[in-house]
């Protein structure tokens, strides 16, 4: 297997795959158990342990056998999973089609330790539309490492929501290459509840102009739990918006990290690039890094970004306690108000009602 | 109604309250004045229960309970009620939303059924309208954006939503025109009645054109000094605070 990154490389200086290197991980076990699945009504792929199980699949017209996946060049985790790879979905939106939503359920069973390295790729055509509604979720000690390769053709919209509540003893890397063309959209937002060390990582590529990218993510980590989001933006042609916004709920000793590049290239005049980062940490004990990073090479640009990391207000704890609500109340709604911003683009009816019904029983765990 | 004992409280090293005394009966608006730093407002964050002030002696009773040993939220749900100096901000908080969840929350700890949001929106609109706001006061996040006195009327929309028995209302005047004060006056007396009392701090005699006072009662040094008919506040107006300090 190609070697693990390790902090000595710059990408990688907040995360510490050390306690995944220090297990070792076998094949996927044939899955037994029937799992619950979520109550959507869409067409759905379904994985167990790494394998697409045809039962709990229902068709969906847009899907095409798996196909021979590309390599990333010099992206570590990206190099492990072409090594590895075993399956994922291969998902073709034709011309001007309007494909509605489709469900990728990855669950994994990790009775004894093992690794799955899917590779997924979604292609959409000039003007089409897609929603694809993931959910990473499992049970033991497993690493899940991902890669996704998207084509946003000129004026399609890609939505890509992903729900990230695998075990507490999982690891879940993913790797996203995004490549959006003219007037095209690419918006993401990943939640991320689980895995014992998690890093979504995601390159996104502006290359006509007036495309467009939203990386957005809500991270609610504790315990130890470490999670990284990792992003690289680069405008390579003029006109073209991005938004970012990254909000980190840390509870516990948990540690979050948000690294966000943004490449501005010379012909890519007129970028609009927006980036905010912010942490808020329940604890003394949890730690978060954040690391914007901003590549200007054109002269006419509007680039902003900013990074707070704070506590809660105790100000606006008491004048929600004044007004009757009990302080464990007081303190959630003031949690759930502080993520909106990162909530608000996620436009999407159904992923929406289901991001806030995970974050309701995460309060509860609390 | 509101009976304090000889309160004595302090942040930190400081004392701020050193015996303070004082009886509201039912149904009656008591006003205190006083300088800068008499202690007006601490008196109003013991009461209402906020972190950082120690209570070292004496007691404060509401409706026969010692209120000193109750969480702030069982304060509220008792009928007690702070309008706050500063009202705080809230973004990403619904002020329909807030309203709601606090109405709610109060109803529950007294046993009665929650509103539903139909219900709760006639009744807030009801309101919002008697206190002559703008109805996207509600879709608008808590204070966020709002004028001083936007802010004020804001206290007054959630006094009115929630009817506590005792409001406590701390500078409610300080900003406002006449008429964000007349309004902030009829917020009150629309309120008076047998089971309503309120504690009326401020550091001016304006506002008792308005709320007139039963009583009046100067507050100097972290004690009560002087206490008497609502004309006391015009005297004091025009005498000023002076003499009284050192008393």
């Amino acid at each position: 297997m190609n070697a693990l990154p390790t902090r000595k490389l710059e990408a990688w200086r907040y995360t510490d795959l050390r306690p995944l290197s220090a297990l070792s991980f076998g094949a996927p076990p044939v899955a037994v158990a029937v799992p619950d699945l979520p109550e959507l009504p869409f067409p759905r792929f379904v994985f167990l342990n790494g394998t697409l199980n045809p039962t709990l699949s229902t068709g969906f017209a847009y899907a095409k056998p798996f196909a021979a996946p590309p390599t990333f060049g010099s992206q570590p985790m990206a190099a492990i999973n072409a090594e590895h790879v075993g399956g994922g979905i291969n998902i073709e939106i034709p011309v001007g089609q309007d494909a509605g939503e489709a469900l990728l359920v990855s669950q994994a069973d990790g009775v004894t330790p093992f690794a799955y390295h899917p590779r997924h790729r979604v292609t959409l055509g000039q003007g089409a539309k897609f929603t694809l509604i993931e959910i990473d979720e499992g049970a033991g000690t497993y690493w899940q490492n991902a890669v996704f390769e998207i084509e946003v053709a000129e004026g399609a919209v890609f939505q890509h929501f992903r729900l990230q509540r695998e075990s507490m003893e999982a690891f879940n890397t993913i790797f996203i290459h995004a490549d959006i063309a003219a007037g095209a959209s690419y918006e993401h937002f990943t939640l991320t509840l689980g895995a014992k060390l998690s890093r979504t990582e995601i390159e996104a590529n502006l290359l006509g102009q007036n495309a467009l990218a939203h990386l957005n993510a809500a991270q609610l980590l504790g315990g130890t739990q470490h999670g990284d989001f990792t992003t690289i933006i680069r405008h390579k042609a003029p006109n073209c918006p991005s938004r970012q916004t990254v909000k980190s709920v840390l509870a516990g000793r948990a540690r979050g990290v948000f690294q966000g590049k943004i490449e501005v290239d010379q012909i890519a005049q007129k970028t609009d690039g927006y980036q905010m980062s912010q942490a808020l940490l329940l604890s003394p004990d949890a730690e978060m890094d954040i690391k914007p990073e901003l590549q200007i090479f054109a002269d006419d640009v509007k680039c902003s970004h900013g990074a707070t990391i704070g506590a809660l207000d105790e100000e606006q704890v008491f004048y929600l306690r004044s007004r009757g609500i009990p302080e464990a109340d007081a303190r959630q709604i003031l949690i759930r108000a502080f993520l909106e911003e990162a909530l608000e683009p996620v436009t999407h009816d159904a992923s929406k009602a289901l991001f806030e019904e995970v974050l309701e029983s995460w309060w509860g765990r609390q | 109604m509101l009976e304090i004992k000889n309160l004595h409280a302090r942040i930190g090293d400081a004392e701020i309250l050193k015996g303070v005394t004082l009886t509201i009966p039912n149904g009656e608006i008591h006003a205190i004045m006083g300088p800068n730093g008499a202690g007006k407002s601490t008196l109003s964050y013991v009461l209402s229960g906020r972190e950082g002030y120690e209570v070292t002696e004496g007691e404060a009773l509401f409706n026969g309970e010692n209120i000193l040993e109750m969480e702030p939220e069982d304060r509220a749900a008792a009928g007690l009620f702070l309008a706050f100096q500063y009202p705080v901000e809230l973004p990403g908080v619904g002020n329909a939303n807030f309203l709601r969840t606090s109405l709610n929350a109060i109803r529950r700890k007294r046993g009665e059924d929650e509103l539903d949001a139909v219900a709760f929106l006639k009744l807030a609109r009801a309101a919002v309208k008697q206190l002559a706001m703008k109805e996207d006061f509600l879709k608008r996040n808590v204070n966020v954006g709002f004028s001083g006195g936007e802010k004020k009327r804001n206290e007054m929309l959630q006094m009115a939503i929630l009817k506590p028995h005792l409001a406590i209302l701390d500078e409610t005047d300080s900003g406002l025109d006449i008429d964000a004060l007349k309004i902030v006056a009829e917020g009150v007396n629309t309120l008076r009645d047998e089971t309503f009392s309120a504690l009326v701090i401020t550091h001016y005699q304006r506002l008792l054109d308005y709320i007139v006072p039963d009583m009046v009662h100067v507050l100097a040094g972290g004690k009560i000094v002087r206490s008497g008919p609502a004309s006391l506040a015009l005297e004091l107006e025009a005498s000023g605070y002076a003499g009284l300090e050192a008393a």
